[in-house]
């Protein structure tokens, strides 16, 4: 048989298995991956959101599992994942750190208290991100996106997203121990 | 009336330098550092509008990393430590001209290599068109 027919067949072949490759790449489009993910989270200390002199950070948190969320009043998505955050603080499987990200908003500060005594708490603690510097070397692209860290300090997971009950189950929780295991 | 064509001319002229302008506050007090922030800003992508450059967006994290650009800029930090810091922290898709690497290679080699295929293709069956061309006036001349 002529080998030219086989032409067509491979081009096909080789189109098939690019598409193919291509839509279960699909809901990835648009997700950032971070390069952080699997290593040492990079040094960060900032300021309380309620005490600029009271401040946190990674060094002070070593040997503790925590949830580092970024958000910001100026944030709609961070509203829809509010309501997620205040029911896995209500579980008490780990703590989460709010980041309140002032991205150049001149009344953030005021606007973030005001968020939290209004729709209700779910961090341990709340620190402020003046000028987005921890947020880039964090890899921190947009809000709401979280951090899981290990109790050694490194990033064992981000969502890059708004974190919802699934995800949480799925993502969160299968990563972290199990109560009463350690 | 006669300023009309003249303000006209100031926005065409002014609107390629005013990029940077409508962005930020101020411009860089050193203009050479000011013509690289200015480079580097149209380079790297906006992370979270990714089909924007940092020069184009309005996003949080764009003025946020403007500004860490700016900073380290005057901290005297060279273009290539500033884009390495960056895709430290965000992967290369932060840069708009993805680098010479082996593991790019595939995207800078594959345009050429399917240009060649293509035009392998094209010569062969215009040869072989013509060729038909000529036996079919071959033909008609036996028949005469």
């Amino acid at each position: 048989m002529n080998p030219r027919f086989l032409l067509p067949l491979a081009v096909f072949v080789v189109m098939a298995v690019v598409l193919a490759v291509g839509i279960n790449h699909s809901h990835e489009v648009g997700v950032l991956k971070s390069p952080l993910v699997g290593h040492q989270i990079p040094d960060w200390e900032l300021p309380g959101l309620t005490d600029p002199a009271k401040s946190l950070g990674s060094r002070q948190l070593k040997g503790q599992w925590y949830v580092l969320n970024y958000w910001g009043a100026w944030c709609y998505a961070c509203r829809v994942e509010h309501s997620t955050l205040l029911q896995v603080q209500q579980q008490g499987r780990v703590q989460i750190i709010g980041v309140d990200w002032v991205a150049g908003n001149p009344d953030e500060n005021a606007a973030a208290l005001d968020w939290l005594s209004r729709l209700g708490n779910p961090y341990s603690q709340v620190v402020t991100d003046r000028d987005g510097r921890t947020a880039i070397d964090l890899g921190i692209a947009q809000a709401p996106e979280s951090l899981l860290v290990n109790p050694q300090g490194v990033i064992v997971y981000k969502e890059p997203g708004v974190i919802t009950p699934e995800i949480w189950k799925r993502e969160f929780l299968s990563r972290l121990p199990k109560p009463g295991a350690s | 009336m006669a300023a009309l064509p003249a303000l006209a001319a100031v926005l065409l002229v002014g609107a390629p330098l005013s990029t940077a302008w409508a962005v930020d506050p101020q411009a860089m007090s050193d203009p050479q550092l000011q013509a690289r922030y200015e480079v580097l800003i149209h380079e790297l992508r906006c992370v979270q509008c990714e089909n924007n450059s940092l020069a184009d967006s309005d996003a949080p994290i764009a003025a946020d990393l403007r500004r860490e650009i700016r900073g380290m800029l005057n901290a005297g930090e060279s273009n290539q430590q500033i884009k390495d810091y960056l895709v430290s922290r965000y992967s290369e898709f932060i840069l708009f001209r993805p680098k010479y690497s082996w593991r790019n290679a595939w995207l800078w080699v594959l345009p050429v290599l399917l240009l060649i295929i293509g035009g392998v293709i094209a010569v062969r069956v215009i040869q072989q068109r013509g060729a038909l061309v000529d036996n079919e006036e071959d033909a008609d001349v036996s028949r005469t």
